[in-house]
């Protein structure tokens, strides 16, 4: 060993020309991305962040350069965020999506969503039923502004004006739709976070919205429309109510986890399933955009009674067919989404 | 004499100890990381939502002036509620999935978002994260502004729900926000480091190695105080420097009892290349000396051993 040259700096000497240039190669993934790398470069970037790692390991142990040590933290750190970050692409990710995630996530959250639904309809029963015996409990469930000229003083013809309605242009339709869509996606955003404040908010959120229905129900039916109503209403809320409940149960998915987290944390118990809420929500919304333009356009297009009722059959067998069937079969799903070409095959050494 | 206020604070490796964690990498090291502090957290959001807004208004303005020649207001409120909705979903979900857990503002701050144990981040993890803003900042802002001076109490009470929910990473040890708690994730800061010259491969006077220092005269000082010194002699050439290094060798000197006159820098150099090849050979022997106070301690049984 030569006398003037320590063993920290001879091991600097050695191994600084991977340092430096894994981290030109980090520098330019941050900047513009995996893909700005060629397919050498691609290959390279985990054999320098390996060689980076061990040097960091063995500086820590031999060298007492702060700076050094700091530099290899701050590259290690970097490189690992490239190498084991997400490299999903957007187009594979939506397939997957479409065909697995969202039925398997909503397969998971049954229970929670089979009690947000009961829970939907108490509120419906106690609304119909409570109005019914007595009509000045509608003011209690249904707001002024809501109801606008469906009281239930409210006429036959006022009421079936409203359920056939036969004007109105393109514009109104799209407003239409996007107001109703706005509103309903806050709900269902607020039924999902709020499900980890332990559920409470979401069951009167439920219940709530469920007594609104029923008073509205009542209304109807006690002019005789209860049928034509129940059209008008599920035309599109086979697509609504079911993206509600999914909402609500993944509300109630999410308290599982903070009231009785079972052998992990709660924060952890919390992390875990909050993966699957966010595959719902991104799903439930999807569902509500199809809700709105069904709301917006369908209903006010379509005015005949049965009709109506076959659209609501129809959406209601797709949708559950989706939920129930979609994703079941196990297959090498990665392989399918090459051979579709929707993903890109990782480039080999050129 | 006082030694300047950037050499009186206790120099380990780095400034806030709390907001180190440790992060196991599939290679068996482990990383390290800094939580992100909260200012930078607050900026970042706030470059955000700045950048944001001048797109919705930019986007609306546009929008108005092509759909004005039909004058419907319905179409445009209710695009433009359409559209911010999307758009605060979009803008944060998209960056962070673009761009490894960054926005803009989060870019800006040298700050991202990154799993707790260290897996990649799902895009659904960060849909979880950015649903919960919706409802930790947005919906309690709108309702804020939306019924403002109409029911004092429920603008209270939204006022409250935002407070305890921006609030949230003051008062948890991880400095998580309610969306990290349910995505897994936490935010830490990346922030880039320069590979410096090796302070004992600096070009050097030609007076070099001009002192050699004794065993006994090196071992006075830890690990600690050796970093002090590198992080004094890393300073750029100031004045304030000079009386630094002038101060500190004469420290020194005094306390090793180096009597004859030296040229500061040089001496301070020379002894930093001792000392650590020094300290670096005890580590070698797995023996860290970390600073003075263990130093001296050392010294003292040593000593009780001999006269034993």
């Amino acid at each position: 060993m030569s006398e003037d040259v320590l063993q920290s700096y001879r091991f600097r000497a050695e191994r600084e020309a991977g340092w430096r240039q894994l981290e030109k190669l980090v520098v330019r993934v941050e900047r513009h991305g995996l893909a700005s790398l060629s397919g050498e470069e691609q290959f390279q970037i985990p054999l320098l962040y390996r060689g980076c790692v061990s040097s960091l390991s063995v500086a820590r142990s031999l060298s007492l350069d702060a700076s050094l040590l700091r530099f290899l933290e701050s590259l290690a750190r970097r490189a690992y965020f490239v190498v084991y970050g997400s490299r999903a692409r957007i187009s594979s990710l939506i397939l997957e999506f479409l065909v697995r995630d969202f039925p398997a996530a909503v397969r998971r959250i049954g229970w929670s969503a089979g009690l947000a639904g009961i829970i939907l309809l108490l509120g419906v029963f106690t609304g119909w039923a409570a109005t019914l015996v007595d009509s000045a409990w509608f003011e209690a469930f249904v707001s002024r502004g809501m109801a606008g000229p469906r009281t239930p003083e409210a006429s036959y013809e006022d009421l079936s004006a409203i359920l056939f309605n036969k004007d109105g242009s393109m514009g109104d339709y799209a407003a239409f739709s996007s107001a109703l869509f706005t509103h309903n996606a806050q709900v269902a955003v607020l039924c999902v976070a709020l499900g980890a404040l332990l559920g409470v908010p979401v069951v009167m959120l439920m219940f709530y919205n469920g007594t609104l229905l029923g008073a509205m129900l009542a209304v109807h039916t006690a002019k005789g429309l209860g049928v034509e109503f129940t059209a008008w209403l599920l035309i599109h809320g086979v697509t609504e109510l079911t993206a509600i409940i999914l909402a609500g149960g993944c509300g109630f998915y999410l308290a599982g986890a903070v009231i009785s987290p079972g052998r992990s944390s709660r924060l952890r118990a919390l992390a875990e399933r909050g993966r699957t809420a966010g595959i719902l929500a991104v799903g439930v919304v999807a569902m509500l955009v199809i809700a709105g333009l069904l709301e917006g356009f369908g209903r006010q297009l379509i005015n005949d009674t049965g009709t109506r009722f076959s659209v609501a059959g129809v959406t209601f067998a797709l949708w559950y067919s989706y939920f129930v069937f979609a994703g079941r079969v196990r297959w090498d799903w990665q392989k399918t989404v090459h051979r579709l070409g929707a993903g890109r095959k990782p480039e080999g050494a050129s | 004499m006082k030694l300047p206020g950037f050499l009186r604070e206790p120099l380990v490796l780095d400034e806030d100890e709390s907001a180190w964690r440790m992060m196991q990498s599939p290679e068996g090291v482990s990383l390290r990381l800094k939580l992100a502090g909260h200012a930078e957290r607050l900026v970042a959001l706030i470059f955000d939502l700045l950048i944001m807004n001048l797109a919705v208004i930019l986007v609306v303005l546009i929008a108005v002036s092509l759909l004005a020649v039909r004058a419907d207001y319905a179409l445009v409120a209710s695009l433009y509620l359409l559209l911010t909705f999307f758009l605060r979903m979009g803008y944060f979900l998209g960056f962070e999935l673009r761009w490894r857990g960054q926005t803009p503002g989060k870019k800006i701050m040298g700050i991202c978002v990154v799993d707790r144990e260290g897996h990649a981040l799902t895009p659904m993890a960060l849909v979880a994260r950015n649903l919960m803003r919706e409802v930790e900042v947005f919906i309690p802002l709108s309702f804020l502004f939306a019924w403002q001076g109409v029911d004092m109490y429920f603008g209270l009470l939204s006022l409250s729900w935002f407070c305890v929910f921006l609030g949230m990473p003051l008062f948890n040890r991880d400095r998580l926000r309610f969306g990290d708690m349910v995505a897994g994730t936490w935010v830490v800061s990346n922030d880039r480091r320069w590979l410096q010259e090796d302070l004992t491969a600096l070009p050097r006077s030609k007076s070099r190695d001009k002192h050699k220092f004794t065993d006994a005269e090196l071992d006075v000082y830890g690990i600690s105080e050796l970093q002090v010194l590198e992080k004094l002699l890393r300073r750029p050439d100031s004045s304030r420097k000079e009386d630094a290094v002038r101060e500190v060798c004469f420290r020194i000197r005094e306390k090793i009892g180096w009597e004859e006159e030296v040229e500061p820098e040089e001496f301070l150099q020379d002894y930093y290349r001792e000392l650590r090849a020094h300290l670096e050979r005890y580590v070698l022997f797995g023996d860290r000396r970390e600073d003075k106070q263990t130093m001296s301690k050392r010294a003292r049984t040593t000593t009780l051993k001999m006269t034993e």
